[in-house]
């Protein structure tokens, strides 16, 4: 066996191709509402939903090494705007949701975030947890204009002009949901091209190593705020589509333990990997609706599955994949 | 005048509790750079059990003056449960990245959340005859209940209890120099590990006492950890984290912002709070008397 042989097969890095798994997957998703009952179809359009929120989140976990602990601030923020353009403007159409959350979240994200990136580590979490709770607080006080504890009521939007159906259900669990998984789909495609992108490379340079990437001339904090607007606008996107879906924006999904959530689902996938999130989103939402609906101690099983993840599966599922099959690969 | 010193009262009578819960988190921050997200839930344990075994002793018929004994209860079952939670759960996780070590602890909340749930029931708990049998003083024409002037004690006692102890013995030197230095202190022949089982156990001690204090003036009830916790963060992030000095001073500020906002501005005391918070990020990262 000749060096080069050698060095190749003990290359580092995926051993998995996800690439050849595009196509069954979306072949799969696109048969869904046809083959799994509608309750099923709403917890898969959930977890899409929530896998849009964590890819945004991982750009900064993952590629940037900055772990914010204030991500419901946009998800919560993307969920609100629609409730209050609801309430407000009298809109309904899906598509000005959209624009009108990722706008919103993206003057809350260059105000946060301008704030937020000086600091790395430990302070960055506390100071991103203390401004996601100042709009809960917010939320939670200003009883007359977020409604309190009641939260807002959503409708069902139109979809492309097109009014919604008077079956809420069949509605939500055909058209919705291949709504929902064309932005999805679209999202994970954007969010490929910036992990891919020079801007990406430089974003994990900055993760790995802080004074050498100033050293080459990549101007940290400018870099670091980029990727935390972009972070608050993935997620602020999936809020506004959680919004309709759940029919209720509440502070729920404002207080910072939902932040806990979008962190545990994408180390639960595994955040050294682009697909880790999406998978990790998917499994925590299928995860929490079954722990939800078999006991009411749902947070002591939840809980348990992540001290067991940290402690023996901390590469998540997808890391987990990785070595079992590069072990099988060995192995053959 | 007399009003005025009624809000003082109170402002200190937040404080006290703060303290007691957020100069633990601070304690354990500052030894170990473990931020606990479960420190809320360590409070609400120590809260239900004093109050679970004051309703037992009630129950058997004991004395008025036997009940505040069974107050340290909640303390020590809090401090169990820190020791073995060091112990079995955090010790593995000192080599990882500091991620791992926020997760395993949020991890720790929800469980510990639903451990009360499981073990108390969804109803709250109160030991209201303690806070009862106290009575109530006079000030000018207002009375004011006398067992809130024990509470205030004990915070004021804890404060003193603890600076003695860190910076008058043995062990204060020690718990000192391994949050300085953890490799030098392990050179010079400290057993860091014992350290961190000691600073773990204390901080969560402190914990349940504030637990254990507060119960009979209000209920034990399910989420109290949760609401305490970012009521502790708000303290230690204005003080700064791993500074005993700093919880001291940040209880006291969010004790007064609290007193004085419940009754000048309700609506938005709670986001002046986080502001503060974040104000004294943006100017001080390491906050009022950290070091960073």
């Amino acid at each position: 066996m000749s060096m080069d042989a050698v060095a190749a097969s003990s290359k580092v890095g995926p051993t998995v191709r996800f690439g050849v798994w595009i196509v069954p997957t979306a072949v799969l998703l696109l048969a869904a509402p046809f083959v799994i009952d509608p309750f099923q179809t709403l917890t898969l359009t959930y977890g899409l939903i929530a896998a849009i929120g964590a890819l945004g989140f991982n750009l900064l976990l993952g590629y940037t090494g900055l772990l914010s602990f204030g991500h419901s601030a946009f998800f919560g923020g993307g969920a609100y705007t629609v409730a209050f353009m609801v309430k407000y403007l009298k809109i309904a159409s899906m598509e000005l949701f959209l624009a009108g959350s990722a706008l919103a979240c993206a003057l809350l994200s260059v105000l946060f975030g301008y704030v937020c990136v000086r600091y790395t580590r430990i302070f960055f979490g506390i100071l991103t947890l203390a401004l996601s709770q100042v709009l809960w607080s917010l939320a939670f006080k200003f009883f007359r204009v977020t409604g309190g504890t009641d939260g807002l009521r959503v409708p069902t939007p139109t979809l492309v002009g097109a009014a919604p159906t008077s079956d809420k259900m069949d509605f939500l669990a055909h058209r919705y949901y291949y709504y929902v998984l064309a932005v999805f789909a679209v999202c994970a495609l954007l969010m490929w091209v910036i992990v891919h992108s020079p801007f990406g490379k430089a974003l994990q340079a900055i993760r790995d190593n802080e004074i050498r990437a100033e050293f080459i001339g990549i101007r940290i904090r400018r870099y670091r705020l980029i990727a935390f607007v972009i972070s608050g606008i993935f997620t602020g996107v999936a809020g506004a589509l959680w919004a309709p879906l759940n029919g209720l924006a509440s502070p729920d999904i404002l207080v910072w333990t939902f932040s806990g959530e979008i962190v545990f689902m994408t180390v639960l996938g595994g955040f050294r990997t682009f697909v880790g999130p999406i998978v990790g989103a998917v499994a925590f939402t299928y995860l929490k609706t079954y722990a939800v609906g078999f006991t009411v101690y749902w947070q002591l099983l939840l809980g348990t599955v992540l001290v067991a993840l940290v402690l023996v599966l901390p590469t998540g599922i997808v890391g987990a994949i990785e070595q079992l099959a590069s072990r099988w690969k060995k192995a053959s | 005048m007399t009003v005025l010193l009624i809000h003082i009262l109170n402002a200190l009578l937040y404080s006290s509790a703060l303290f007691l819960i957020a100069g633990g988190l601070s304690l354990i921050y500052g030894v170990m750079r473990i931020l606990n997200l479960a420190h809320g839930n360590l409070y609400a344990l120590g809260a239900f059990v004093a109050a679970w075994a004051v309703g037992l002793a009630l129950e058997a018929g004991a004395p008025a003056g036997v009940l505040l004994l069974l107050l340290p209860a909640g303390a020590i079952a809090a401090a169990a449960c820190g020791a073995l939670i060091e112990r079995t759960l955090l010790r593995p996780l000192y080599k990882r990245p500091e991620e791992y070590q926020l997760l395993m602890t949020f991890g720790l909340l929800m469980i510990l959340e639903d451990l009360i749930r499981f073990i108390w029931g969804p109803n709250p708990l109160s030991a209201t005859t303690i806070y009862a049998g106290f009575g109530s003083i006079s000030i000018g024409e207002d009375r004011y209940p006398a067992y809130n002037l024990l509470i205030i004690a004990v915070g004021v006692f804890a404060a003193a209890f603890l600076w003695a102890f860190i910076y008058r013995t043995r062990f204060g030197v020690i718990l000192r120099a391994t949050s300085q230095d953890k490799r030098m202190a392990s050179a010079l022949g400290v057993n860091v590990n014992r350290v961190y089982i000691q600073a773990f156990t204390l901080g969560c001690f402190m914990a349940g006492l504030g637990g254990a204090i507060v119960v009979p003036s209000q209920s034990a009830v399910l989420g109290m950890g949760v609401d305490a916790l970012v009521l502790a963060f708000i303290v230690v992030v204005i003080g700064g984290l791993g500074s005993l000095e700093g919880a001291l001073a940040g209880a006291l500020i969010v004790g007064v912002v609290r007193e004085a906002g419940i009754t000048l501005f309700p609506e938005i005391e709670l986001a002046v709070l986080y502001l503060i918070a974040a104000f004294v990020l943006l100017a001080r990262p390491a906050g009022l008397f950290g070091r960073a």
